[in-house]
């Protein structure tokens, strides 16, 4: 990354004393060399696909839809994969419940226990749901699923709240101060051996464990079902 | 999942292409006796006696019949369904560098788009100057550059967090391939587009089922990022994001959007679903690293291996495998036979590439007696493939994501593997 950004800079560098006309044209980093290939796509066009979701509420389309209407859809759509409350059937995910459970033996990373803003859920459902059949409710109808889905994790506690593109931004999610930035470089700084031992490293070891003793039988787990990666 | 095929049914169908078919030939090694005499010397095989088929029978070439055998897997307890799951390059089946194109792991969120590639459109919108709207012949009119880059799913090993699981280096490691791509520079589409001022993320989406969202900082996007359409020459496949997906070298490969048709520039992140509920991981305090792209350096000996034992018993034998970083390229790798205490220097054969596989072997005269075998790969900035103790002190165990611990592989004096772990 810190190289492109210092060969943008040796570029500019390099352009600015040789050709002051080049320069403009490179300086504009986001110029360069026009190949006017393509075309300009029409406002109706970007409409069509824009349908991205931001945690601070750009992107949300006009509309509004109640706990109550999103519960009806909720049934009829979603819930044999889902469960009625949220609770996943099989290996579908769960979209509910895991309170208290991030550091635990078993987390169960649900939007009420785990999603840090109610905007992902807005545009996940739009995008990808219902399953199989994507982007074919109406935005009202997508405003009332999410409205569920929050009523569920008891997000929103009454049945009449009618979520809007004006009040979706401001919902606070229980789990929104539950992420860091990665911080591999300096907390696995020990990683960065310069030399790695090659000589009686560690004591001589034993096997404490087998692929054929734990198995992958889903029937053995404890929550009978073997650790997935979804 | 049906009732009828139970999951130990399913364990013994996918296995047995490996050891279960490998402990039959152990149990009668008369290995120059194999085969049909009749086609061996001095009689001249029936191949040599009648004519082969014709050119262009064949069209489009696949590998010998007699190895069917070589083919993705998938293991079905791992999720809901097949359109959104996880099938296995089966590394051990491979040399070199590069995957097939056939062989290449999948991972679908809402099943195999087929698109149309006169219909489909790449459309790049948002804080730009001048947004672009390309078909895939507009797109390959651009200047092109062709790069060999591993793409690495972040949850690759992720069911050995909390222990050997999984009897293959194909379930244990195979999510991950290794092509040339062939395409446009992510960078010259932004710089024909003109990134604003305060242009600082991407939204990259995807066109099949699931329309996969994820946010790039331009920084990843100007540097290494390529829109590719063309695998190892030919044109993307169908499963791997045809006709056009995004290469993001040495990150997970959630970001590397397959059926690209958009990108949108922004001043924020979005925190989509893959973002925050997926490819987030859980520390042991319940606080999640989020934005870790990366792909740490890691390596796995893939033969012998579990679904590939030594058959030849004790002799000269030939320890191959992999190593790559999401750094840069590797620089060293060591191979230990005791779990970990000692360790000799791997030779390295083939291309060193920036962010692509590294090929190692090391070679040695095995006595029959049982191995503990492990391989350990440094990168260029000094990084050193940690243990899976290591990892886990820091990392403890509900990651999913990024594990790249030291793989301990039991050779048995039979010759049979097993995945375990040593401590």
């Amino acid at each position: 990354m810190s190289k492109s950004l210092k060969f943008i800079a040796a570029a500019l560098l390099a352009c600015g004393l040789s050709a002051p006309a080049l320069a403009q044209q490179k300086a504009d980093a986001k110029g360069g060399p026009r190949y006017n290939i393509g075309r300009a796509p029409t406002a109706d066009e970007i409409r069509g696909w824009d349908i991205d979701v931001r945690p601070d509420g750009q992107g949300l389309p006009e509309g509004k839809g109640t706990v109550a209407q999103g519960e009806k859809l909720f049934m009829d759509n979603c819930s044999t994969c889902h469960g009625e409350f949220g609770e996943g059937n099989g290996r579908w995910p769960v979209l509910a419940g895991g309170k208290g459970s991030l550091t635990s033996d078993n987390p169960v990373k649900t939007v009420g226990s785990y999603w840090p803003y109610a905007s992902t859920v807005f545009d996940y459902v739009r995008h990808a749901m219902p399953y199989g059949n994507a982007e074919s409710f109406s935005v009202n109808e997508y405003y009332a699923l999410v409205a569920y889905v929050l009523y569920l994790n008891d997000v929103v506690a009454d049945q009449n709240f009618e979520l809007t593109n004006k009040n979706l931004a401001t919902i606070k999610m229980p789990n929104e101060q539950g992420f860091v930035m990665d911080d591999r470089a300096t907390s696995e700084k020990s990683f960065w051996q310069k030399d790695p031992c090659m000589k009686d490293c560690v004591a001589p070891v034993k096997i404490t464990g087998r692929a054929a003793v734990i198995d992958v039988t889903p029937e053995d787990g404890k929550d009978g079902k073997p650790r997935g990666v979804e | 999942m049906s009732k009828m095929d139970s999951p130990r049914q399913s364990r013994r169908n996918f296995l047995a292409a490996g050891a279960g078919v490998a402990a039959s030939v152990l149990a009668k090694p008369a290995l120059a006796g194999a085969g049909n005499p009749a086609n061996q010397p001095p009689n001249v095989p029936e191949w040599t006696k009648a004519l082969g088929e014709g050119v262009a029978v064949r069209p489009y070439g696949k590998p010998s019949k007699f190895e069917k055998d070589v083919v993705r897997r998938d293991v079905e307890w791992l999720t809901a369904s097949r359109e959104s799951s996880v099938s296995f390059t089966p590394l051990h089946e491979l040399e070199g560098i590069i995957t097939p194109n056939g062989l290449c792991f999948e991972r679908h969120h809402g099943g195999i788009a087929e698109i149309d590639p006169a219909d489909h459109r790449l459309m790049i919108h948002g804080m730009v100057e001048r947004p672009l709207i390309l078909t895939l012949e507009e797109l390959k009119r651009y200047p092109r550059v062709n790069r060999i880059h591993f793409m690495e799913c972040a949850a690759n090993s992720g069911m050995e967090w909390r222990g050997a699981q999984l009897n293959g280096c194909q379930f244990t490691h195979g999510m991950i391939h290794c092509v040339q791509y062939t395409g446009v520079s992510l960078r010259t589409l932004l710089e024909e587009a003109g990134v604003k001022t305060n242009g600082k993320w991407l939204l990259v989406e995807g066109a099949d089922a699931a329309a996969m969202d994820r946010s790039l900082p331009i920084e990843k996007a100007l540097d290494d990022c390529i829109i590719a359409y063309k695998m190892n020459g030919e044109a993307l496949y169908p499963e791997q994001g045809y006709p056009m997906r995004l290469v993001v070298p040495g990150w997970q490969g959630n970001l590397w959007v397959k059926w690209l048709r958009r990108i949108k520039v922004g001043d924020q992140p979005w925190h989509t679903r893959e973002e925050t509920s997926k490819y987030t991981d859980l520390l042991p305090n319940g606080k999640a690293r989020r934005f870790t792209w990366s792909m740490d350096a890691k390596s796995v000996i893939t033969n012998p291996s579990p679904q590939a034992p030594i058959k030849h018993g004790k002799g000269f034998t030939i320890v191959s495998g992999l190593a790559w970083s999401g750094n840069g390229k590797v620089k060293r790798v060591d191979v230990s036979l005791d779990g970990g205490r000692n360790w000799w220097p791997a030779r390295i054969d083939g291309p060193v590439l920036d962010k692509a596989l590294t090929r190692f072997y090391y070679e040695f005269d095995w006595n029959g007696e049982p191995l503990l075998l492990q391989s350990r790969v440094q990168d260029e900035t000094g990084y050193v493939q940690p243990s899976k103790a290591e990892l886990r002190k820091i990392r403890g165990v509900n990651s999913i994501y990024h594990n790249n611990g030291i793989q301990t592989w039991h050779v048995q004096a039979n010759g049979e593997v097993e995945n375990v772990e040593v401590a």
